[in-house]
């Protein structure tokens, strides 16, 4: 599982990077997108994945039984998602923005204008 | 709890929900601004007062225990910075109150601006990894606004390239932090500085250069600064001279704070990396100022580069050096807001501050040339001036130490002072020095006494308080050595935070 998950967050890392190397600004959002996905997921998979042992100490008992999902990474990971929507709703109102005062999409149309 | 450790967070927060309220009201969200401003100088100047008497400060927020809990912890450098963000807030208030025009108040300067304070606030005073991120973020969000807010063309420009590289730091940032909590399960500060130094070195390594890119883009350094000169030119000067003042700030607080409390075992590889990094700075970012024409450019250049020398101080990693670093952080705060702000009161002659399209403004505003003399002069680090002391602290301890490396980075630090200065005299001789060339639109941008009383008494103000710490260093320097002091050694830290129980 642990193997299989970290494949996928190299996978979301590596596409995310090849989507923000392209010159389109829409990509550039994509591959933020996928990069906070990929990073979410990190942070899942290096605290250790615990499958069906919630962090629970059961009734009357004093103690868990095995080592129970790690509650922090969780809470973490909410907090990083909770943030990144709204940074990725700020980026989608700016490439909006941009879109309609450039005309086009291609980051390279920025730097045609510097003085 | 104790209450004055959340102050800092809580009044910002405060001004920008009622300013919030009162959103259609220009005046009243001005005077909530204003107020809420030199509130935040007062809790500065408080919890500096209490951190000098008292030691570290610590808090626990909801009661709960060190590691677990959310801790906010106050050493010196923490209120020396909360004390200057208050010193920034209030001459940019003052200064927004006729810069900022109608259409961005109406759309929500002054809640922005202190949700701004309020993130750099909570960097300065969380005790937590993770709330680190937390409080980047609402800095980070609050600054793409302020960036873009007017939606001219060349804004948006600047905001592509600052959004795109600082949502890849966060990214960095979060890995980082994903990395560290898989390998030693902790993420407040004083617990990751205890449990680091058992970690496996090459995993240590790896987490110190992560954060290392993270916050070096944060806090503009070679080869990861491109995005500042791109959009620091382009907002109103009250956005650009608060985000001078601490916005960069920021990101060499989190450097200090993470190269001095975590990673510290690796001392030798990573603190001859940022050596190496922090000459770079120096010499680029002092390159890009002397190609540059337009002042604002040049200005965002020299931040730069002066990074690079707060930087130094860190690598150096000596007591002398430590306070070296804190000193400039504090210098070059008051005097680059000053810079960005006096650029501001050149450029209402004319439409643009293309140095070519300036002149004759010795004879225009004598009192101005003044100001923007002595800060320039105090810039380039000539003494008696702030930066002289700041830099004579840094190639002090860089000759004491006494390595190949250091000389190398001292030589380059007084070559690039140099260059300042030759750069610096470059916006005098055209700017102030020739006279106005012949058809230029010197026209005063606004008109009325008041309003221009305003632009310059928050000048007159930094300026003044420039020369004084140029003129008698000596009380904050002896704060800035105890700050190092703690900084070098952090079993006080440690010890406020986790308790007296831990070592």
């Amino acid at each position: 599982m642990t193997v299989l998950l970290a494949i996928v967050v190299g996978g979301l890392y590596a596409s995310g990077l090849f989507l923000m190397l392209r010159r389109s600004i829409v990509k550039l959002a994509f591959g933020l997108v996928l990069l906070g996905h990929g990073t979410n997921l990190l942070i899942l998979t290096a605290a250790g994945v615990v499958r069906g042992r919630p962090p629970l100490i059961p009734k009357g008992e004093g103690a868990f039984h095995a080592p129970p999902a790690d509650p922090v990474a969780q809470a973490l990971i909410l907090t990083a998602i909770v943030i990144s929507f709204a940074v990725v709703a700020f980026a989608v109102v700016l490439l909006h923005r941009v879109h309609r005062t450039m005309g086009s999409d291609d980051i390279d149309s920025l730097e045609s204008t510097r003085p | 709890m104790k209450v004055l450790l959340v102050l800092p967070v809580l009044v910002p927060l405060t001004t920008a929900a009622l300013s919030l309220l009162s959103f259609r009201r220009a005046a009243r969200q001005r005077a909530l601004g204003l107020i809420g401003s030199v509130l935040q100088l007062a809790v500065g100047v408080a919890l500096l007062r209490a951190v000098h008497r008292g030691g570290i400060q610590s808090t626990q927020l909801g009661g709960w225990p060190a590691p677990y809990g959310i801790t906010f912890v106050v050493d010196l450098f923490s209120a020396l910075m909360v004390l200057l963000s208050g010193v920034i807030a209030v001459a940019t208030s003052l200064y927004s109150l006729s810069d900022i025009d109608r259409e961005r108040r109406e759309h929500g300067f002054y809640p922005l601006m202190h949700a701004l304070l309020m993130g750099t606030n909570g960097v300065f005073v969380t005790g937590d990894l993770f709330n680190l991120y937390v409080w980047f973020e609402v800095t980070l969000i609050a600054s793409f606004v302020l960036l873009v807010l007017g939606n001219e063309r060349p804004q948006m420009q600047g905001a592509i390239k600052y959004v795109a590289m600082n949502l890849i730091s966060s990214a960095l940032f979060l890995t980082g932090l994903g990395v560290l909590y898989g390998s030693v399960h902790a993420l407040n500060m004083a617990d990751l500085s205890l449990k680091l130094p058992s970690l496996a070195p090459p995993i240590r390594f790896t987490l110190a250069m992560i954060f290392l890119v993270a916050f070096g883009i944060k806090a503009a350094v070679f080869p990861l600064f491109f995005w500042l000169p791109d959009s620091y030119h382009t907002p109103p000067v009250t956005v650009t001279a608060l985000f001078a003042g601490l916005l960069t700030k920021v990101g060499v607080y989190a450097l200090v704070r993470s190269f001095t409390l975590l990673f510290v075992s690796d001392g030798e590889a990573t603190h001859a990396l940022l050596l190496g990094i922090a000459a770079f700075t120096m010499a680029v970012g002092v390159l890009g100022a002397v190609s540059h024409r337009e002042v604002r450019r040049i200005l965002a250049f020299h931040s730069v580069s002066q990074v690079g020398y707060m930087v130094m101080g860190l690598g150096l990693f000596t007591l002398s050096s430590l306070s070296g670093a804190i000193f400039f952080v504090l210098h070059h705060a008051i005097i680059k807001s000053n810079l960005f702000l006096i650029s501001g009161i050149m450029r209402s002659g004319g439409k643009d501050a293309r140095l070519d399209l300036q002149g004759g403004l010795l004879a225009r505003s004598p009192g101005l040339s003044a100001c923007f003399l002595v800060t320039a002069l105090s810039l380039a680090g000539m003494p008696p001036l702030s930066g002289f002391w700041a830099k004579l602290i840094l190639v002090r301890s860089g000759l004491d130490v006494g390595s190949r490396g250091a000389a190398a980075v001292v030589a380059t630090s007084l070559a690039v002072g140099l260059v300042t200065l030759i750069s610096m005299t470059k916006i005098w001789n055209e700017a102030f020095w020739k006279p106005a060339p012949a058809g230029a639109d010197l026209a005063p941008r606004e008109s009325g006494a008041r309003r221009s009383a305003l632009l310059y008494l928050p000048v007159v103000l930094l300026t003044a308080l420039g020369v004084t710490l140029g003129m008698a260093p000596e009380p904050l320097l002896a704060v800035v050595r105890r700050a190092a002091a703690q900084l070098a050694d952090p079993t006080d830290y440690v010890r406020a935070v986790l308790g007296e129980g831990r070592p």
